[in-house]
């Protein structure tokens, strides 16, 4: 079973215990579908569009683009 | 605490200091929450500032200042080296203690300071934000405020949950790595840029001195690099090469909105300052001084909103924010696109030509009408620089 994005399964992927939570990807996020607190964070799934912006902009390459899908 | 309050500021970075003491410094009630359980901490900056930055603010302070900065050195794509010196012209801070020396002139004031609350949505009534929810040690609350200021930084979501239209396109998105390491053997009253396609394509590469051999050395590159690149490898690169064995203090992350203001920053109940208004000087990617201004005018616009019971009043604060810097940021903006485009060769060539004129004379604005020779469209745009 995959999560479930907007628009199919959940092709993006955090690396939680890597995250530095400086919040580039967030302010990058057209769908306001990620959130993040002072040491957590994590893809409201709902509102993914699977648009890679956040992979892109993570100085430090913890989220990843996962073309399979990510499991639940 | 109180039941209500008359201001709400969300962040206690530079800009939500300066929004919550010029606020309450009018005499009406602010409470400024943190996410995070300190102010100051952690620190994602390279944490250089102008003098009359900090000084608009805060007298200077030794207890928050590693380095006293004299020099530039702007270092080409070749290893050739551009020196500009300037007397006494800033500062490379100890953010840590510096940004907890700004909330407490916040508390000074009269202001109240809440840590460990995570503001996660916003309370709106009739299309007017009236208050904020959030969650205070697992515990999800509610809290009315007349008005509600957002200064949640380059991860601000707080103007989208009032409506306006706030995200950061990728490409104006500076992402960045940096390391704090020690051993680093270089001048500790010069600032050290690094241009070109090796350390920083479209952006630049950072070595700032913060004494006792210690140094903040990072980067920031577009997302548009990201997308190829990511930031963290270039930085790998750069230490490999020139600092193998240095011992790494701290390493983070972080995000620089490096573009114009948006073009709107209040709304009935809302007002947005410093990164998470864009209130970033686009051109160097500062924003420690900028976001103060950006959070003062907005402060005291809040402040004499709620005593004149005229909440419509703080629908004045773009045209001020324009008028004190949004104009200038325009200009930054341009000059930005110009010179950051570069290639290798003619960031060597600037340097070249900038060497060859006398020692006592190589001024910043000597720097910029050498790269002009081989940009001469951006001759209005830096002419407006040195005007305005
Ligand atoms: C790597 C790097 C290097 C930099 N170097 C320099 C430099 O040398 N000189 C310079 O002038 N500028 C520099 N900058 C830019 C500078 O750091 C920022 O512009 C400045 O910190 C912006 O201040 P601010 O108050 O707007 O936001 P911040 O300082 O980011 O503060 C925002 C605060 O809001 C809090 N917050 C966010 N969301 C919430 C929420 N939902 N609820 C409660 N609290 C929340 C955050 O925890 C944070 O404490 C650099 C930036 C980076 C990333
Ligand atoms: S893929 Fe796009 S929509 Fe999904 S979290 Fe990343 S930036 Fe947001
Ligand atoms: S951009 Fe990367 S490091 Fe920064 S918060 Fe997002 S996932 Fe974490």
């Amino acid at each position: 079973m995959f999560r479930q994005a907007k628009n199919g399964k959940l092709m993006i992927e955090i690396l939680p215990d890597k995250c530095d939570f400086c919040g580039c990807c967030v302010g990058v996020c057209p769908e306001d579908a990620i959130e993040l607190k002072e040491a957590e964070i994590f893809i409201i799934d709902k509102r993914c569009t699977n648009c890679a912006k956040c992979v892109w902009s993570c100085p430090i390459e913890v989220i990843r683009f996962n073309k399979e899908g990510v499991s639940l | 605490m109180k039941i209500e309050y008359d201001i709400i500021v969300v962040g206690a970075g530079p800009a939500g200091s300066m929004a919550a003491r010029f606020a309450a410094e009018k005499g009406v009630s602010v409470l400024m929450l943190e996410k995070d359980r300190d102010v100051g901490y952690p620190v994602r900056c390279g944490e250089a500032i102008s003098k009359a930055g900090v000084e608009e603010f805060i007298s200077s302070d030794e207890k928050w200042i590693t380095a006293h900065i004299n020099k530039f050195s702007l270092n080409s794509p070749d290893g050739s080296e551009a020196v500009v010196e300037f007397n006494d012209a800033g500062y490379v801070l100890e953010r840590r203690i510096f940004d907890y020396e700004l909330a407490k002139t916040a508390a000074n004031a009269g202001a109240e300071i809440l840590t460990r609350a995570y503001v996660n949505g916003l309370l709106i009534e009739n299309d007017k934000v009236c208050g904020v929810k959030y969650e205070y040690r697992g515990e999800q609350k509610e809290l009315k405020a007349k008005i509600v200021i957002g200064a949640d930084g380059v991860e601000s979501r707080i103007g989208r949950w009032a409506g306006l239209k706030t995200h950061i396109h990728f490409k104006d998105m500076e992402c960045c790595a940096q390391v704090t390491a020690s051993n680093i053997k270089i001048d500790s009253d010069t600032l050290y840029f690094y241009f070109g396609q090796q350390y920083a394509p479209g952006g630049y590469f950072w070595v700032f001195p913060k004494g006792k051999n210690i140094a903040n050395i990072g980067l920031g590159v577009s997302g548009m690099v990201g997308k190829k690149r990511s930031a963290l490898s270039y930085l790998n690169n750069f230490m490999d090469n020139n600092y193998p064995a240095a011992p790494v203090l701290t390493s983070i992350a972080g995000g620089v909105p490096s573009t114009v203001t948006l073009k709107k920053i209040s709304s009935p109940g809302i007002m947005l300052v410093g990164d998470a208004a864009r209130q970033v000087n686009p051109l160097s990617g500062g924003g420690i001084a900028s976001g103060m201004i950006g959070g003062s005018i907005a402060g005291r616009i809040a402040g004499e909103a709620v005593k004149m019971n005229k909440l419509d009043h703080i629908l004045t604060y773009d045209k001020a924010w324009h008028e004190r810097l949004g104009k200038r940021h325009e200009t930054f903006e341009r000059i930005k696109n110009g010179i950051y485009n570069f290639s290798d060769e003619k960031f060597n060539k600037i340097s070249h030509s900038f060497n060859k004129i006398p020692k006592d004379k190589r001024t910043l604005g000597r720097l910029f009408t050498t790269a002009l020779i081989n940009q001469p469209s951006l001759l209005v745009d830096i002419a407006k620089v040195f005007v305005i």
